[in-house]
């Protein structure tokens, strides 16, 4: 029984939660970001579609299922129907680790007899905690560049191979800066484990963003280059490249990538507010809601800063224009990579003196 | 969906998939990034603050053919154009709707000369024709909300192409002739 609950149920039920919270969300991020561009444009966003265009990702999303599906004849259909899927998995499997909060207290059935009889149970805000977990979200995330370059190749069509191609140098040159300015967070907490850098920066004020205020910059700026976001959207350039590399897919393949792209900027964001912003920790240790409910309170912080970096997100492409290539590569090579080593550098010497 | 179209003709009635399913394709229809003149600018004035288009939830322009609901034709369509604008059409996936904006794409407006196509319906088939030269804003914004109206009147009983025949056939202007002969070589429009 309790293999069959720690094993099965627990892990089952969060991964369902998952899978079903993510695409609503996802949806009604696009919503936002469509109300929040709007309003930045002295506009009204979506209006017509529910009250205040809240019905409008479900329309979205309904329409696009019913689109007809479309796979060129020239494609290579197999790589064609696989590569959105690759490029959706990754950013799914990645949320496994994210800790969105501390435990909570839930009952749960004690056996199958009848009548149920319930006992108190912790359960943790993660499915899991690995030992490597900032590792597994780099590897696994480095996955999805795969799902772009095979959606860019299967399509048989020169925009979405020159889209992928440049979608696949972006993102693995920016991934080098990105991994570097991890590199401080790790010497400061002495551990991969996203849960133990949370605890880490536990005690009043202690956010790794005061001692890594360097590192969290070139984070931010590689993390919205890695979900190919503006101003780093050089891979879906529209004037340029058409879509980039799902210029040949419609309706709900089309969507699969839509749903990852998304996907990879909630777990970026998440993963800096897990590494330099505390985690689930409240703000100066604050405490709104009594200890028993401590863990509703930390998945609430927790939203509340996903929200604010999401938010920042939404800004960017509201504000800036699209980086030229080769201006692209330049801020990657030579700005973020050597001030990110330089870091690394410098945290490693004074964590060595302060500690030794 | 083309394994139901067409397979229940008018026996079973499906109003209220119709409802949900009409109701999702009107109130998401992303257009065309496509201008071919100067009713391309009052187009993108209808995407801009005054007037915004995403209101009714089509201010998503997409690049891709592959990925939009309706092409907007703004403006004169040459003959060298005309090849594109078909093949344009041809890649966006059903169901689709085309929209002619202002004079030129509707009849080729004050260019009646040797470069210029007399209408874009000489080549897509043309739901929504908007006068005006060009049409302001508000013109094109009536123009959608008639699109709207058509879709509302889609059944998945009846292709989108069915659909638009009947509209015709009720239509007092075209003769009894030319529906006969349309029905003889079996033109679909």
């Amino acid at each position: 029984m309790d293999f069959f609950v720690d094993y099965i149920l627990e892990p089952g039920v969060k991964i369902g939660v998952i899978v079903l919270v993510l695409p609503l969300l996802v949806g009604y991020l696009v919503l936002m970001e469509r109300k929040l561009i709007a309003f930045m444009q002295v506009r009204l966003g979506p209006m017509r579609v529910g009250p205040h265009g809240l019905l409008q990702p479900i329309a979205d999303a309904l329409k696009l299922m019913l689109k007809e599906d479309i796979v060129p004849r020239g494609a290579d259909r197999l790589i064609f129907i696989m590569a959105p899927v690759v490029a959706l998995v990754p950013a799914f499997i990645v949320l496994s680790v994210i800790p969105f909060g501390p435990s909570i207290t839930v009952p749960v059935p004690d056996g199958f007899q009848w009548p149920l009889q319930f006992v108190e149970r912790e359960v943790p805000l993660f499915i899991t905690d690995l030992n490597i977990g900032v590792l597994f979200i780099l590897a696994v995330s480095s996955i999805g560049v795969l799902g772009i370059i095979l959606a860019g190749w299967a399509s048989n069509s020169k925009y979405p191979l020159l889209g992928a191609l440049r979608s696949a140098a972006q993102m693995v040159s920016y991934e080098v800066a990105l991994g570097f300015s991890i590199i401080g967070v790790l010497l400061l907490a002495g551990s991969l484990s996203l849960v133990d850098i949370v605890n880490a920066q536990s005690g009043d004020g202690h956010w790794f963003v005061l001692y890594q205020p360097i590192a969290f910059i070139i984070f931010w700026i590689c993390g919205v280059a890695e979900t190919n976001r503006a101003p780093f959207d050089l891979p879906e350039a529209e004037s340029e490249l058409v879509a980039g590399f799902h210029t040949e897919y419609s309706g709900f393949r089309w969507s699969l990538f839509f749903l990852a792209e998304y996907a990879a900027m909630i777990v970026v964001a998440s993963l800096m507010v897990t590494l330099f912003f505390g985690g689930w920790l409240a703000p100066f240790g604050l405490r709104l809601l009594p200890e028993s409910l401590a863990g509703i309170e930390g998945a609430f912080w927790f939203s509340a800063k996903l929200l604010f970096f999401i938010y920042s997100y939404i800004w960017f492409r509201a504000s800036w224009p699209r980086y030229r290539y080769d201006q692209l590569m330049h801020v990657g090579w030579k700005v973020l990579l050597p001030i990110a080593i330089a870091n690394v550098v410098a945290t490693a010497v004074l964590v060595l003196l302060l500690e030794g | 969906m083309a394994w139901i179209e067409n397979r229940f003709e008018q026996n079973i009635v499906t109003t209220t998939v119709d409802f949900l399913f009409n109701w999702a394709r009107k109130s998401a229809l992303w257009p065309m990034t496509f201008g071919l003149a100067c009713c391309a600018i009052e187009m993108m004035a209808t995407g801009t603050s005054r007037f915004d288009l995403d209101r009714f939830g089509a201010g998503v322009f997409r690049p891709s053919p592959r990925q939009s609901d309706v092409m907007i034709v703004a403006g004169t369509v040459t003959l060298k154009m005309a090849p594109i604008v078909r093949r344009v059409y041809d890649q966006m996936p059903d169901p689709k709707w085309v929209i002619s904006m202002g004079a030129c794409a509707n009849v080729g407006g004050p260019f009646d000369t040797y470069s210029t196509l007399q209408g874009v319906d000489h080549v897509v088939p043309v739901d929504v024709y908007i006068p005006g030269c060009p049409p302001r804003p508000e013109a094109l914004m009536y123009g959608l909300m008639r699109l709207q109206d058509k879709i509302d009147r889609m059944s998945i009983a009846r292709k989108p192409t069915d659909a638009r025949l009947d509209e015709i056939k009720d239509d007092m202007r075209i003769s009894q002739a030319a529906l006969e002969e349309m029905d003889r070589i079996d033109l679909k429009i």
